[in-house]
């Protein structure tokens, strides 16, 4: 019962999970991965962004985990109702890279930097401390989550692990 | 606007087929610039969740080479053209004529090769849209980056991020005849543009 099981997070998902198991969401170029984390509990719960804010939504029932001005709410909440403490939740992230250097007129120039910015914003204003991140630049990423010890794994295309 | 769940069998046959011409032309270009015989699979003109997308060039963190164009104009959308490492290794053999020592790392002339490479496919992929559909589009400068799929296949992502979790694509497959190398040609028009696709080929969209 206590093997570890590794619980996949794809693109605009959110998911939660219990000690010992592991989060991973894969291959984030200007997508956010967040993680909040409850050490006392060790609960901790995970969401793939894609896109800053609901307000550039064209669809009438938008997908909360795709929308960091949605998302974030709803991890806490989430997180809250499978028995987190909410003073005791704190952040991670990692994403928010530039894949490629576009010069052009289309919404998606600097997505990754909004992305990230929002959820700033959005951790600051629900006093959720940011217990370290790895943002920007212009490599993918695939970050891990274990809910033993809350650490957050982060590995790049040329492999180099990051720990937070 | 529309969600690309709801696109009619007889639309996808549309675009199947605009795809299958499109990448004709894209094979030929590139069996002129290699000298050899290119075959091109019969594309799929679908719609797929964000995350089965990423898993039909091998999933979220596996590593590809892909050259990305934004394509401006009228009917505005993304291209990519994916290749596995050792299949755009093999190409640039071709190519260049370089046999590179070293297999996982690309020089700065390898990269524009392969950006070059992908220039002239989509160049030419997009020269007979422009012609079937009277459309008129530009490409921009082609981008190049060696990571996760996923994490490349993030930008062309986005137009279809406010409408839905799914995309709908266009994606044929090229090889050639030795299985030297295997390419992936991917065609995401923005949401927006599909109107204006069918408006121009006298297709109505509301039956």
């Amino acid at each position: 019962m206590n093997e570890k099981t590794v619980i996949r997070v794809g693109m605009a998902e959110l998911k939660i999970a219990t000690s010992p198991h592991i989060l991973r969401t894969s291959g984030l170029g200007s997508c956010v991965g967040m993680a909040l984390y409850d050490a006392s509990e060790r609960i901790g719960g995970m969401v793939h962004i894609m896109l800053p804010t609901s307000k550039i939504a064209r669809e009438t029932d938008p997908n909360p985990a795709k929308y960091a001005d949605l998302a974030v709410p709803k991890l806490m909440d989430e997180l809250i109702k499978f028995g987190a403490k909410p003073s005791k939740i704190k952040a991670k992230l990692a994403g928010g890279a530039q894949m490629f250097a576009f010069k052009s007129e289309s919404e998606m120039i600097k997505i990754g930097l909004r992305n990230v910015e929002m959820c700033h914003n959005l951790l600051k204003q629900m006093s959720i401390p940011i217990e370290g991140e790895d943002v920007g630049g212009n490599s993918g990423r695939t970050i891990e989550l274990h809910m033993d010890t809350g650490k957050l794994t982060i590995s790049t295309a040329n492999k180099l692990i990051k720990e937070l | 606007m529309h969600p690309p769940e709801n696109v009619p069998a007889h639309q996808l046959d549309i675009l199947k087929e605009l795809g299958n011409i499109g990448s004709g032309h894209a094979a030929t270009a590139l069996s002129q610039l290699l000298n050899k015989r290119v075959d091109m699979q019969v594309p799929f003109a679908r719609s797929l969740s964000f995350n089965e997308i990423v898993d039909i060039v091998g999933g979220a963190d596996h590593i590809v080479v892909a050259i990305y164009l934004r394509m401006d104009g009228e009917a505005p959308g993304n291209i990519y053209f994916i290749l596995e490492v050792d299949s755009a290794k093999r190409l640039l053999a071709h190519f260049t004529q370089i046999h590179s020592a070293n297999n996982k790392e690309f020089t700065t002339l390898e990269y524009s090769a392969l950006s070059e490479i992908g220039n002239i496919l989509a160049g030419s992929y997009l020269t007979s849209l422009m012609e079937l559909t009277n459309l008129y589009m530009s490409l921009s400068v082609p981008q190049i980056n060696i990571d996760m799929a996923g994490a490349v296949l993030n930008d062309g992502l986005i137009p279809f991020g406010t409408v839905g979790d799914q995309a709908l694509l266009i994606d044929s497959t090229f090889k050639d005849g030795k299985q030297d190398f295997d390419a992936r040609f991917i065609l995401i028009p923005d949401p927006s543009s599909y109107e204006k696709i069918f408006l121009s080929l006298g297709v109505a969209m509301h039956e």
